[in-house]
């Protein structure tokens, strides 16, 4: 099909003037046939994201101007009534204020973390490389895999951090059904996720700082404290706002591990802004409420994702 | 003189490198141990997990595995996520990259509108669009079906973009030749564009599979039947099951499900790196 | 005074092979020093040792006569332009140039004092805001400048400079920096790979192969009275040419007979042998004779306008290269008589100078090895 589409032969050589205007000729069928060749090549992805993303978005949006039946079908306009109510609502706003704690720290320990591993990583060292293996090593584990790892050290009787608590002669803890430890816990696991990939990331930049640039600065009299916060840290601000972001984002979407660790609990501790939507959705039947969270969600999301974006152009050259 | 001022040198220098050693160490301990229980355990006999005996116990046993591989779908729900991220994985490279090309090679009206409308799309979390999504995949007869992990994920706004920037480093002079040469743009995509851009390509290939890989929410949303699982949902339904108490074997099945990513993750390691700071950079 | 190398050797970690062995040197105060030699020969690791940024691995290094071996780089008191410059990317010219200052905690005052002289001086004002990567290639190459004369250290490192810019702004820079060595008084010693600019700029040149120094002298010293092949070779365009002759009778002699024509008489008597006689191409003399006549045949011929480089192959099939001021009009294939017009080097087995023909009336040897 693609194969039978008009195309441009190529005329036989001519002398020099013929072969500019053919040229002409040629570029403006091409330039014509390019219309095809768009729709063609850039249908598919068009409609898809028009049928899975455009469209649920302006039905979300749609539908959380109205109140809807058990079956999600709007039934009488309300205007910005979801929101304001949502917005009343204190457990909404606990949930926003948890999303807010989670991911602030997830993004915060995760760089410090990370970025921690990656300088001892790039120290040269002994057998440095054994170490930079293990620091990649939860690159690969997923959600749920995590989630089981973390089940059974937190686990109340079995799991080996009550053993040492209570080895120090503390009171077992609960920790995934007490709030404060719930969430504790919930940021410690996201963050040994996130672990293996920021290190990769910060590893790689600052591999990328060249040498030369610290043997300038310490010749010319900068001690390496100095050399770290003068050098390596504006050197590698774009990938640690990258880092930033990502993790950002990536927490306003969590949904597996608070599915799989807490169910949202204890008394909505960990009842994070995307867990809300698919419980108020698909456990409580209220999809206008589910719709206004996810709009709610879809719109801080998107500021993140703009603000990302404007600063990116600006910053590529530092 | 000069010789204490060496073992000076040299002692401080020894003395910085025990406290790096051990910040690494440190560091490895608390990276690695979450890992190291999970595939210990993994080994010990029920009995032993139930009772708390984590070291010093009994011997070591293949038991779980056993179990994991014999008493679940453990099997099924990594075949399942295999066929689902390789036909997600697939879809991405061949939609991405057409899409791709026409924003970077094609002349058409509305071209830059509807970039923009495209990178307005990766700032829509599809998490947050689940409930007309799941309300369409239901109208389309869809659920409980391998199609409904799939359709929806055929293409990827992200890989667009990135194929974009990459696409825009191929110098314009051998899309002259090719035009000279009289090759159409289907010819010219794939002769020289595709292979062009091969790493570009696996950064992508190697995005997409892990994407889909880990799959969560949606798979939980849209399938019921044991079947069909991915190995995530699988991981969940193991772990709720009345047998949560069977720690070893949920355990043991988490190590199945991990080992499979961490080698595919240790080959496209370069890759990822290469995305992520294109990701960082552009 | 200045800076003195004693017996230094560098081994890497992790190689067998030291990539320089005893290395001994004296760089005097307010010299321009230069380090030359073929790419790889370790002029960069020197460099680097000096400056502390590598630690040498035995040897002693004195910087006004105080050892310094185990003093870590800032502590040395001295300024360093690299070969890629290294310039801070996120920071303005202004602040490139401002940062050693800053991190040796000067007054704000001072700073702006000296990075306003420095831009000055390499005519930069105008850019102080701009990031490098928005200047040119000469235009960075100044920032790094700028940021070496900023510093107070009145020694001054420079590892290949000018090698990534173009020729023109090279010979340029030249100049530039050799007038900037002068006012300000700055012990400098310069690395390059390029022996004009070592015969341009130097006071004295260090002349490094092989792990080994082979000379160190004036720029004239070594051209004059090349210590041994390597460097006769490595100095002057056209290459010299290396000839073997032997000595003419069996006793000791002062005749060396390349061929019937091509003959090389020495000041004082040698003992009898073979030996390789150098002698540069401006210094043979060339005249055309007939067919079956001559010692060697023409082969190319470069018109360079104010002069003419001529190869010839000579009867025992070795090339030779001659020039000649202005224009001559020779053939290919021609038929041609090389003969000796002036100074000659002689060298042993071993490749070092041991005599030479008059032409200059300083007889001084200098052979190091
Ligand atoms: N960090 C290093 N480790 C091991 N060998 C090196 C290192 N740096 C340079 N070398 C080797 O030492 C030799 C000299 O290098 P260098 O000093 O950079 O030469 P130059 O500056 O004269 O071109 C080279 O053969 C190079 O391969
Ligand atoms: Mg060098």
């Amino acid at each position: 099909m693609i194969e039978s589409l008009p195309s441009t032969k190529q005329q036989p050589k001519g002398p020099e003037a013929n072969n500019e205007v053919t040229a002409k000729v040629k570029s403006f069928e091409l330039k014509k046939n390019d219309k095809y060749y768009a729709w063609l090549f850039l249908g598919p992805s068009i409609l898809l994201l028009t049928v899975f993303v455009f469209f649920p978005m302006l039905r979300t949006l749609y539908l959380s101007l109205f109140l809807t039946d058990t079956f999600g079908n709007p039934t009488v306009f309300i205007g910005l009534k979801n929101y304001t109510t949502l917005l009343k609502s204190a457990s909404y706003i606990a949930s926003l204020k948890a999303t807010g704690t989670y991911v602030i720290s997830v993004s915060v320990f995760t760089i410090i973390f990370g970025l921690l591993l990656a300088a001892l990583a790039n120290q040269k060292l002994r057998g440095i490389s054994f170490f930079r293996n293990i620091f990649t090593a939860t690159m690969g584990v997923s959600v749920s895999v995590s989630a089981v790892f973390w089940l059974f050290m937190f686990n109340p009787s079995l799991g080996i951090l009550n053993k040492v608590v209570v080895a120090f002669g503390f009171h077992p803890i609960n920790w995934l059904t007490t709030p404060g430890w719930a969430m504790t816990a919930v940021i410690a696991t996201t963050v040994w996720m996130h672990l293996g990939f920021t290190f990769l990331l910060f590893f790689g930049a600052l591999q990328a700082v060249p040498k030369s640039l610290y043997d300038a600065a310490s010749v010319s009299g900068a001690t390496s404290r100095y050399q770290f916060w003068h050098i390596t840290l504006p050197m590698i601000s774009p990938t640690m706002f990258f880092v930033a972001v990502i993790t950002l984002i990536s927490g306003f979407k969590s949904f597996g591990l608070i599915d799989l660790m807490t169910g949202g609990g204890p008394t909505n501790a960990t009842n994070l802004l995307v867990y809300r939507v698919y419980k108020d959705a698909f456990m409580n039947g209220n999809y206008a409420q589910a719709s206004t969270e996810a709009i709610i969600l879809t719109i801080i999301i998107a500021i993140i994702t703009f603000v990302q974006f404007k600063l990116l152009a600006k910053r590529v050259n530092y | 003189m000069e010789n204490s001022m060496m073992k000076q040198v040299a002692k401080k220098k020894i003395l910085g490198n025990t406290v790096k050693y051990l910040l690494l160490a440190i560091l490895a301990f608390i990276v690695i141990f979450p890992f190291a229980l999970g595939i210990w355990t993994s080994f010990l006999p029920s009995m032993d997990i139930a009772k708390g005996t984590l070291w010093g116990g009994g011997q070591l046993t293949l038991h779980n595995y056993v179990t994991a591989f014999t008493q679940t779908k453990i099997l099924r729900y990594l075949l399942n996520s295999l066929v689902i991220a390789t036909l997600v994985t697939a879809a991405h490279l061949f939609f991405c990259s057409l899409g791709a090309y026409a924003f970077v090679f094609l002349d058409f009206k509305y071209r830059d509108f509807l970039f923009y409308v495209v990178l307005g799309t990766m700032m829509l979390p599809f998490e947050a669009e689940v409930i007309p999504n799941f309300a369409t995949v239901k109208m389309l007869g869809l659920l409980n079906h391998y199609s409904v992990m799939v359709i929806p994920f055929l293409t990827s706004a992200f890989g667009i973009f990135m194929l974009r920037q990459t696409f825009k480093q191929i110098p314009r002079d051998l899309k002259e030749a090719s035009d000279v040469d009289g090759l159409s743009h289907w010819q010219f995509y794939w002769k020289v564009v595709m292979p062009y851009s091969k790493i570009s390509l696996c950064t992508l290939a190697a995005y997409s599979f892990l994407g889909a890989w880990n799959q969560y929410l949606w798979p939980m949303l849209t399938t019921f039947s044991d079947h069909l699982r991915p190995v995530q949902d699988g991981l969940r339904q193991l772990q709720s099951e009345e047998t949560f108490n069977d720690w070893g074997m949920v355990q043991a099945s988490a190590a199945i499900v991990v080992v499979p990513t961490l080698i595919v993750l240790y080959i496209g390691q370069h890759y990822f790196k290469s995305g992520l700071n294109e990701g960082s950079v552009k | 005074m200045g800076i003195e190398l004693k017996g230094i050797t560098k081994t890497y970690d992790h190689s067998e092979k030291p990539v320089l062995s005893e290395v001994n040197a004296e760089v005097q105060d307010g010299e321009l020093f230069v380090i030359v030699g073929p790419s790889g020969c370790g002029k960069s690791t020197l460099l680097r040792m000096v400056a502390g940024i590598i630690p040498i691995s035995d040897g002693i290094l004195k910087i006004n006569g105080q050892v310094m071996n185990n003093v870590p780089p800032k502590d040395r008191n001295l300024s360093m332009v690299f070969q890629s410059y290294a310039l801070y990317p996120f920071l303005s010219v202004a602040d490139n140039v401002a940062f050693g200052l800053k991190a040796r905690k000067m007054a704000a005052a001072e700073i702006t004092q000296r990075v306003d002289d420095a831009l000055k001086m390499v005519n930069l004002t105008k850019y102080r805001d701009r990031k490098p990567r928005e200047l040119s290639g000469g235009q960075r190459q100044r920032v790094a400048l700028a940021r070496a004369i900023a510093s107070d250290s009145k020694i001054c490192l420079m590892d290949e400079p000018l090698s990534n810019l173009d020729a023109q702004l090279r010979v340029r820079m030249r100049s530039e920096i050799r007038e900037l060595q002068r006012k300000l008084g700055l012990t400098l010693i310069y690395v390059t790979h390029d022996q004009t600019e070592a015969m341009t700029m130097a006071d004295h040149v260090m002349v490094l192969h092989d792990q080994h120094v082979q000379q160190i002298d004036s720029p004239l010293g070594i051209y004059n009275h090349p210590a041994n092949h390597f460097v006769a070779q490595f100095f002057g365009t056209p290459q010299i040419n290396l000839l073997t002759a032997t000595t003419s009778g069996n006793g000791t002699a002062t005749q060396l007979i390349i061929d019937e024509y091509l003959q090389v008489s020495l000041d004082n008597p040698i003992a009898a042998g073979t030996y390789t006689v150098g002698i540069r191409p401006n210094q043979l003399g060339m005249k055309q004779v007939a067919a079956n006549s001559g010692n060697a045949t023409v082969i190319n011929v470069e018109a360079l306008g104010d002069q003419t480089i001529i190869e010839a192959v000579m009867d025992n099939d070795v090339e030779v290269r001659i020039v000649k001021d202005g224009q001559v009009h020779v053939e290919l294939d021609q038929r041609v008589a090389v003969t000796a017009l002036g100074p000659a080097f002689v060298f042993d087995d071993h490749e070092a100078l041991i005599a030479e023909q008059g032409g200059v009336e300083n007889d001084r040897i200098v052979a190091v090895n």
